[in-house]
């Protein structure tokens, strides 16, 4: 009796043992694995950073520097070392949370990053909202709807937000909602009168103003977020209704949906609990992809409504060789993706039964 | 990617004529100034460091400087500012400054000549880029405790050598000539960095304004100084903000929620001039547009061919196309308003006249390499001249390249040609003679890089001694005299064709008054501006 209770504590232990160590090893291929993609990426910025053709120095000295200030900027930048050299000092100050100094905004590139990062995760969340709440829908509406009218204008909506040139979109848009009727704020995050008047918590001025309690300038944000927002929303929901509506269509030929049919199930809930139910889990990959190219910074947006994202940041820093801020950049990007994979995993353990 | 933005910029245009411009619907307030600009080349704000045209204009309304420029009467030259006069000795080396009373900085602090004296050391030993402008007057991190040295109410500054005493104090109205609060930047100095790190994003000076934020790449936001010693601005606050677009800086112009739009292109100026609220001011910048060809090449180092290239330009021509409103034409080496500077346009297109001297020279017809940088204006040019000179049987290979490709081969004079352009360092003849007209040493192991002289490799022989008697004429009209010679001879004989002078078109509303942004010499100043 005794023995059979040892044996059978043992093997619960065994059996939690097993499940610890197969957690811990689904961590650590994590970590590695995330470990590896961020030093692949800044191994390769890096280097495209050192071959495309603008000069460092020349940003930093101006073209009518003299060849010894060249010089003697040169070994001052570390460019006289191999390329090698410099990435391994630059990875290990990055393992120190050193980033750098931007030469660009002369401030620790980390502090742009959380002065930058937020203002695009503001404009790119309530973008994706608009585009899962409307875009799912629509794709599920043309699905169902195949060969009718409503089908076509669904269509030919997605076709339009996923082909017309964004930053056009975003002119016009500007043009006819702020200038001519006056509908929404202008460029900024904020009318120029409501800057600076709500303390940096977060980073997100929606958040900020509620929890200051200032809903007058959370009212101008909204002015000012909901027509880019709008815009990004557009184009992510041309892209997540076209996959929805060609998920669907999968689903809706299947058999057991014919079988779900004859049986006498409402349409309601073919559509919705076993066509929809089974297109759940590619449909996160999608949302997540695109949340993730918004968060990415969506540049030509950012520049018409000049707002200061990571985008913008990112691009006037490669335009000026400033690499420190390039490279934190990409970093911030490449996390951002990583995170949004991880996540879509952990939500497909939560919707597909056969990942758990 | 440009001509991208130019299309949709064009598209938005048509759309808005076609929908009708918006009444205003709201006005700044009456005190507040708010300019839309592209500021994202501001990489600090410390007098020391700043070299870029949006940190020159946060400076010239945060720091006063010994002598500046009257905004008002830029043509007049230097005045006396924070120094209330000066005398210069009789060796013409030293010039001593009487400092001006009971001016504050606004800390509070009063400024003294002990604050002028540790400005300018700290620009010469720091050693950022423009402390090359104080320097060359033989001020080293070594001797500045001898040569510019502070007593009681005055400032000695003594030069290596004697200097025209207007080269000096033109030199002083730069950026790098800011007087900044001794007391409060020591106060905030950082291994030993004589407070470079903290000045950076913040302000220390006696101006009209201070610096109360700047965000990079989002906005720059000042206070006026009540107690400027010239009187309180008008406007009690500046704020510009970055708007890299073109078409959204005259969306907010014309909407009444700017008061001025600094980066409008032609076709949105030409838009924005039609509305009864809005009015367009033209002022001269100090950019030149220039070619220039490399003396190593047989062909053209004969002055005839030299010559002759400058008539293969169809100057009125691209003035009146596609660089309407932006450049104007100009022939010689110092832009207009600069002391010296000539308005002589000897050349136009005169096909019959190249060929004249072509023959002249003995050559009939050659294919030359021309390197220019990736921009759309420039490349435009080089497009015309490859029209124009094949008329004369000079074939143009262009090459274009990003400013790496470009100027690495153009410094290391293996160009056949260039077409680029190029912005004085400094208010002083002596920025552009110094480069497009000397050259000491034409040798490739000298590298004298910075020189375009050297870069085309071209020894101006007697011009050489010319630009450095100019440098030390203390009579100014003599000396503004001596440039125009120079300038007549470079003209004639250069490898130099000199084609045109930016300038700069600012939109503002009509209510908004004597807004200068700087002319060719110096940047904008915001505290004369009313609305």
């Amino acid at each position: 009796m005794s023995d059979t209770h040892l044996s059978e504590e043992g093997r619960r232990r065994s059996a939690l043992f097993n499940r610890s160590s197969g957690l811990l090893k689904i961590i650590l291929r994590t970590l590695g694995s995330i470990i590896v993609t961020m030093v692949g990426l800044l191994a390769i910025t890096f280097l495209i950073g050192r071959v495309m053709p603008i000069d460092p120095v020349i940003s930093v000295l101006g073209e009518r520097a003299t060849k010894e200030a060249y010089d003697a900027m040169f070994i001052e930048m570390g460019l006289d070392k191999p390329i090698v050299v410099q990435f391994l000092y630059y990875l290990w100050d990055v393992l120190h949370g050193n980033f750098g100094e931007s030469r660009l905004t002369a401030r620790p590139v980390i502090e742009d990053l959380i002065r930058v990062f937020p203002a695009t995760m503001e404009l790119a969340t309530i973008g994706t909202i608009i585009g899962v709440f409307i875009g799912v829908p629509l794709g599920v509406l043309a699905a169902v709807k195949r060969g009718t009218i409503i089908y076509q204008i669904i269509r030919v909506v997605a076709l339009v937000g996923y082909s017309m040139p964004i930053f056009w979109l975003g002119l016009v848009g500007l043009l006819v909602f702020y200038g001519v009727l006056g509908w929404v704020g202008g460029p900024g995050r904020l009318g120029i009168f409501y800057v600076d008047l709500v303390p940096t918590v977060t980073g997100l001025i929606l958040i900020d103003s509620i929890l200051d309690g200032q809903w007058d300038v959370f009212w101008d944000a909204v002015s000012h977020v909901i027509l880019p927002a709008s815009l990004l929303g557009y184009y992510s929901l041309a892209y997540i209704s076209r996959m929805t509506r060609s998920f669907m269509l999968e689903q809706l030929s299947a058999e057991y949906i014919t079988t779900a049919r004859v049986k006498g199930m409402s349409e309601w809930k073919v559509v919705w609990r076993h066509a929809f139910g089974n297109i759940k889990v590619p449909l996160i990959t999608v949302i997540a992809l695109s949340y993730a190219g918004l968060l990415e910074g969506s540049v030509l947006t950012e520049i018409i409504f000049s707002w200061p994202g990571i985008g913008s940041y990112i691009t006037t820093a490669l335009l000026s060789a400033d690499m420190a801020a390039v490279l934190g950049g990409t970093v911030v990007v490449g996390l951002v993706f990583v995170c949004l994979n991880l996540f879509s995993d952990l939500l497909y353990k939560v919707f597909d039964p056969r990942a758990k | 990617m440009k001509q991208v933005t130019q299309f949709i910029a064009a598209m938005a245009v048509g759309v808005t004529a076609t929908l009708g411009v918006p009444p205003s619907y709201a006005e700044t307030p009456a005190n507040v100034l708010v300019i839309a600009h592209r500021i994202d080349d501001i990489t600090t704000l410390d007098p020391a460091e700043s070299f870029e045209f949006a940190g020159s204009d946060v400076s010239r309304n945060v720091y006063g400087k010994l002598v500046n420029f009257n905004p008002l009467d830029l043509s007049a030259g230097y005045e006396p500012d924070l120094a209330a006069s000066w005398d210069v000795s009789e060796d013409g080396k030293t010039i001593t400054f009487t400092m001006r009373e009971g001016v504050k900085f606004h800390s509070g602090n009063p400024v003294t000549a002990a604050d002028a004296e540790f400005s300018l050391r700290r620009a010469v030993i720091l050693n950022k880029t423009p402390a090359f402008i104080l320097s060359q007057f033989g001020f080293t991190a070594d001797n500045v405790a001898q040569t510019i040295v502070a007593d009681g109410n005055k400032l000695s500054i003594t030069t290596d050598k004697k200097y025209a005493t207007s080269f000096v104090l033109n030199c002083l109205t730069s950026t790098i000539g800011g007087i900044v609060d001794m007391k409060t930047v020591m106060a905030n100095e950082a291994d030993g960095d004589m407070g470079n790190s903290w000045l950076k994003t913040n302000s220390a000076g006696s101006g009209a304004y201070k610096v109360v934020s700047w965000k990079p790449n989002d906005s720059v936001t000042l206070q006026s100084n009540p107690d400027f010693y010239k009187g309180a601005p008008a406007m009690k606050r500046v704020i510009v903000r970055h708007v890299q677009e073109s078409a959204t800086q005259r969306l907010l112009l014309e909407k009444g929620d700017i008061d001025i739009a600094r980066n409008l292109n032609p076709e949105d100026i030409a838009g924005a001039s039609k509305s009864p609220d809005v009015a367009i001011d033209d002022e001269l910048r100090g950019r030149l547009m220039y070619f220039s060809v490399n003396q190593k090449h047989p062909e053209l180092a004969k002055p005839n061919v030299r010559l002759a290239m400058k008539y293969l330009v169809d100057y009125e021509g691209m003035q009146n196309s596609f660089l309407k409103g932006q450049y104007t034409v100009h022939q010689a080496f110092l832009p207009r308003t600069y002391l010296g500077a000539i308005d002589d346009k000897p050349f136009n297109l005169d096909i019959e006249k190249a060929k004249g001297l072509l023959a002249e020279a003995g050559v009939d017809g050659f294919e030359i390499e021309v390197g220019v940088r990736e921009a759309q204006e420039r490349i435009e040019i080089a497009q015309s001249l490859q029209n124009t000179m094949a008329q004369a049987g000079i074939k143009l290979n262009i090459t274009v390249g990003t400013a790496k490709q470009i100027l690495t081969r153009y410094r290391a004079r293996e160009l056949d040609m260039y077409m680029g352009a190029w912005g004085p360092d400094y208010p002083d003849p002596q920025t552009n003679a110094g480069t497009f007209a000397y050259n000491p040493d034409n040798s490739d192991e000298k590298k004298a890089t910075g020189l375009l002289a050297y870069r085309n490799a071209w020894d101006p022989g007697a011009m050489n001694q010319a630009v450095e008697d100019a440098v030390i004429e203390g009579d100014r009209d003599k000396r503004k005299a001596m440039y125009e010679a120079m300038q007549r001879k470079h003209q004639m004989e250069s490898p130099f064709g000199v084609l045109y002078q930016k300038i700069e078109q600012t939109a503002r509303r009509s209510n908004v008054q004597n807004l200068k942004v700087g002319g060719a010499i110096t940047a904008v100043s915001y505290w004369p501006v009313t609305k």
